[in-house]
């Protein structure tokens, strides 16, 4: 593996533990566009360049600002008095070793048949275009009523009450 | 190293990462970042498997990965928009606070 | 002596002697009726026991004309009414009534000197409260000595025997607020049931030896020559028959019943009775059941006798009657209450009739019986009415000089008196001593009886001079205003003095009719009978003894008054012996210091185990069970439901602690979910490994 296989990853890992790890939100958001970024890279070294151009541009573009959007707005009760992590963070921590114990030993000790020396793919957007119209014609369809909903829910979820009463608290 | 092994190394980790996040954040807005992560880790599995798997040409992996990352985005904005609104009744976001669905 | 009697075999009872249980039925029935009676109707129950016994005499006077017809015509009567009371298996227990020449005698004399007392005591007892108890128990008593009378059975004349007892009993206590009124019926009791006790062993072994109780029964009754013979073949030990053993055990009943000595300590202390239960029950009727007893079972005594010669059973009985009729009169001379004196002169005449009966046969022991009775009866009747005329007074030192005050008392006694002293030809207690007097000159065995019984006639001469002295002549000793009876009270002793002397017309040895009619022969009137037998001598020696016993008297009592508190004339010259008379040889006191102790002693030996032994092991029994329920209610409590309290407990501190998974925080089921799809994906690649 190139070394630029090993700086990316080890971009992309950092920025994911900066989000989680940091104690300003707005940080976490920034280091989660640069794990975002990071991972761009990957889908690029991947010959996924359509992949890499489309999570530039939604995840950054649209996820991250949408992160911020939403950090700014539920600003107020910044600074919770019993620290950032929540009660028993140790039991999370356990589990999420435990889950990367049980992955890793999913990834060693699996048969490696793959890879395949294949040839690097040649990925036309009219590839992407042609197949998106053939074979995965209906789950675009889905993904479009998905887009659809999920817009009109989120405007509503998230619409102040027109009756003018908000939730005393 | 194998460059699948490796690939598929880093998207555990980054899984690990982005559920200890959610697992151990009081914010709720950290929570949905720590899934996004998770999402993330998944496209790159998918990725991965795309590039290394036997058919490249069929854009399996490719069409999921592309249609993980719409269905992402959608579910961002719902439940970001949650939190919203969450914090409009609560004015607050920490979720150990909320345990109004105690049993 | 009695020669064997020949009867008419039975061909079918005769409408009489259908008739006979009657006899005792109505008063007993009677009985019953008063006891239903409220206590101030007096005149009713008097009425009810009068007229019942009255019935009862005209029922027997029935039945004793048609036994004495039948006697005249020749024909010795003796019906029987039997029929089965139980009847178990292949044995049967019978029960029934005779009628014959000794029940019916016993009949009318029973129910005649019966009916007068009840007619005195309406007069005796008209100021006690408890007058209609009273009549209600002498009309029992009365139906149970005429069914004494009549039974043909050993065990209905048992049966009857103990309610006479009873009658005996409830009679004696009749005053029962008297401490000394209830021991002495208590004392009456206990002392005839031990004679009884051998009675019931007499009578168990003459039905398991016969195997029936029945004493005439067409020829294979207990007592008829059949029965005899098998008796006679086993021998019982001390070189009796079977039919001896019997014998004497039943005379042991009798014995008791009859005051012999030593059962005769209860027959003084009945005194405590009311006189008329005194002069019925202790004279003239219940003592004498015991003689008769002894007349009717008679044969089973003789059984084995050789011509003119005497059984063991037999001579038994003579020692003790003759013993017993020395031994009263000697404590009669040193008493000083008037009944006491003529109580113990009643033993003492008991005893004559024992040894009569013993020596001479039925008929001279029944002769003397019959007369006694009335003349008894006589001497108690009037001695209650000097107890009435002087007020309740019963000590003859107090008394005095009342020949004067009741003449028509003094009349009657002194009849009564001299009957029973035996003053010659006369009175008919001579005639019926007499005969007792021959038949114990002529016995084989010894003469001992005879002398015994010639010293023990010149005491009773003594001591009823002595007891006539002290009350009637001399000046009154005592503080009452003296008045005679009334005429309810004097009459039947008038009626009973008349029998006193007429009596003795039937028992000379000139005509011997009693006799004669008891053994079913005829009876012809013989002068030169007289002469016989040296009976005349016999004649004169008796009536030197009683001349001799009325002048001793005279001389030491005549018509002196002492005074009360001085002792007595005999007792200042013979000071020993008189002291031992007059505490009646000290038999009482011998008695409570052996017997009565040893069983107060095993009373209490029985209260303790009682109570410490058994008591404790009940008590034992009972705390195991206390102990074994404290045990199941602690294992109750504490582990059943224990358990149970605990279990749901732990159930609902579970479902408390299941409760608390559900926080209500994310965050939580969030790890939770990622746990198990880790744990599901180790299982599902570990399980796909292979």
């Amino acid at each position: 593996m190139s070394i630029i296989f090993y700086l990316v990853s080890a971009l992309t890992l950092v920025g994911g533990l900066a989000a989680i790890l940091l104690k300003n939100t707005v940080h976490c958001a920034l280091a989660l566009t640069v794990a975002f970024a990071g991972l761009a890279l990957l889908f690029l070294s991947l010959d996924a360049q359509f992949v890499g151009f489309a999570q530039i541009l939604v995840y950054i573009g649209a996820v991250a600002i949408l992160v911020v959007f939403a950090i700014l707005l539920t600003r107020g009760s910044e600074t919770p008095k019993d620290g950032v992590y929540s009660r028993h963070w140790h039991t999370g921590l356990v589990i999420a070793a435990a889950v990367f114990a049980v992955l890793g030993w999913a990834v060693l000790q699996s048969v490696r048949v793959l890879p395949y020396e294949t040839k690097t793919p040649q990925v036309t957007v009219m590839q992407i275009g042609n197949a998106l119209m053939s074979r995965y014609v209906l789950p675009l369809e889905i993904v479009a009523l998905l887009l659809t909903a999920a817009m009109i829910g989120a405007v509503i979820v998230a619409m102040h009450d027109k009756n003018g009463k908000e939730s005393a608290k | 190293m194998n460059p699948l092994v490796a690939y598929l190394t880093v998207a555990a980790m980054l899984f690990a990462i982005g559920l200890a996040g959610a697992l151990t954040r009081r914010n709720a807005i950290l929570v949905l970042i720590g899934i996004e992560l998770m999402l993330n880790a998944a496209n790159l599995n998918l990725i991965a498997f795309w590039r290394y798997g036997p058919h490249p040409e069929a854009l399996t992996g490719f069409m999921f990965a592309i249609f993980s990352i719409a269905v992402a985005a959608a579910e961002a904005a719902v439940g970001l928009g949650l939190v919203i609104q969450v914090h409009r009744h609560a004015h607050s976001t920490d979720l150990d606070a909320m345990n109004r669905m105690k049993g | 002596m009695q020669e064997a009697m020949t009867f008419t075999p039975q061909l079918a009872a005769s409408p009489v002697a259908g008739m006979v249980w009657l006899i005792p039925a109505v008063p007993i029935a009677a009985s019953g009726v008063i006891a239903l009676l409220k206590q101030p109707m007096r005149k009713t129950s008097a009425a009810l026991a009068i007229g019942s016994l009255f019935f009862s005499l005209l029922l027997a006077i029935c039945a004793f004309t048609h036994v004495l017809l039948g006697w005249m015509h020749g024909e010795a009567i003796r019906e029987t009414v039997n029929f089965t009371w139980i009847h178990v298996g292949s044995t049967n227990v019978d029960l029934g009534w005779v009628l014959d020449p000794l029940s019916a005698v016993m009949l009318v004399m029973v129910a005649f000197v019966g009916l007068l007392i009840f007619i005195y005591s309406v007069g005796y007892m008209a100021h006690d409260e408890n007058y209609t108890r009273f009549f209600c128990f002498l009309s029992l008593f009365a139906g149970a000595m005429l069914g004494v009378v009549i039974s043909n059975s050993l065990l209905l004349l048992f049966m009857c025997w103990e309610l006479v007892g009873l009658t005996s009993y409830l009679l004696i206590g009749f005053w029962y607020q008297k401490p000394t009124a209830s021991a002495a019926a208590k004392k009456a009791f206990l002392t005839t049931r031990v004679g009884d006790i051998f009675f019931l062993l007499g009578m168990v072994w003459l039905f398991s030896q016969t195997g029936t109780l029945l004493f005439y029964n067409n020829g294979v009754g207990s007592i008829e020559p059949l029965a005899l013979v098998g008796l006679l073949g086993q021998h019982a030990g001390l070189g009796m028959s079977a039919a001896g053993a019997i014998a004497l055990l039943i005379f042991a009943g009798a014995a008791g019943k009859s005051g012999q000595f030593p059962l005769h300590v209860w027959l003084p202390d009945a005194m405590e009775g009311p006189t008329p239960v005194s002069a019925l029950i202790h004279a003239a009727t219940m003592v004498a059941a015991g003689v008769y007893l002894v007349a009717r079972v008679y044969p089973l005594m003789q059984a084995g006798a050789l011509a003119g010669g005497s059984t063991t059973a037999l001579a038994v009985v003579t020692w003790v009657g003759a013993f017993t009729a020395v031994f009263a009169a000697l404590i009669a001379v040193a008493q000083n209450d008037i009944k006491r004196i003529l109580a113990y002169s009643t033993v003492s005449q008991l005893g004559y009739m024992m040894a009569g009966l013993g020596m001479g046969g039925v008929a001279v022991g029944m002769f003397h019986l019959i007369t006694h009775a009335f003349f008894k009866a006589l001497l108690f009747m009037g001695a209650g009415s000097v107890i009435h005329g002087c007020h309740e007074e019963q000590d003859i030192r107090h008394m005095g000089g009342l020949r004067k005050s009741m003449k028509l008392t003094f009349a009657t006694y002194a009849i009564g008196m001299l009957a029973l002293c035996g003053f010659p030809l006369l009175f008919s207690g001579f005639w019926s001593k007499d005969g007792i007097l021959e038949a114990a000159r002529h016995w084989p065995l010894s003469q001992m009886p005879s002398h015994m019984l010639v010293f023990g006639a010149m005491l009773t001469a003594f001591y009823m001079t002595r007891q006539v002295c002290y009350a009637f002549f001399g000046s009154y000793r005592g503080h009452a205003k003296v008045h005679e009876s009334p005429r309810v009270m004097t009459t039947p002793l008038a009626i009973l003095a008349f029998f006193a002397i007429a009596l003795g017309a039937i028992g000379t040895p000139a005509w011997p009719w009693f006799a004669s009619f008891l053994n079913g022969k005829t009876a012809t009137l013989e002068l030169s009978a007289f002469g016989e037998h040296g009976f005349l001598l016999l004649m004169l020696t008796s009536a030197y003894v009683v001349f001799l016993g009325l002048g001793f008297g005279w001389l030491l009592y005549g018509n002196r008054s002492p005074k009360a508190e001085e002792a007595d004339v005999l007792e200042q010259r013979i000071p020993l012996l008189w002291k031992a008379m007059s505490n009646r040889f000290w038999i009482d006191e011998f008695y409570g210091f052996t017997f009565i102790a040893f069983y107060s002693w095993w009373g209490k030996v029985a209260n303790w185990l009682d109570r410490r032994v058994w008591g404790g092991l009940v008590t034992l029994v009972a705390g195991t069970f206390r102990l074994w329920a404290h045990i199941n209610r602690f294992l109750d409590t504490n582990i059943v439901d224990g358990s149970f309290d605990k279990g749901c407990e732990e159930l609902a501190s579970g479902g408390g602690l299941l409760a608390r998974v559900q926080s209500g925080r994310v965050q939580a089921y969030l790890r939770i979910l990622a746990l198990a799809v880790a744990v599901l994906a180790a299982l599902l690649i570990w399980s796909s490994r292979a």
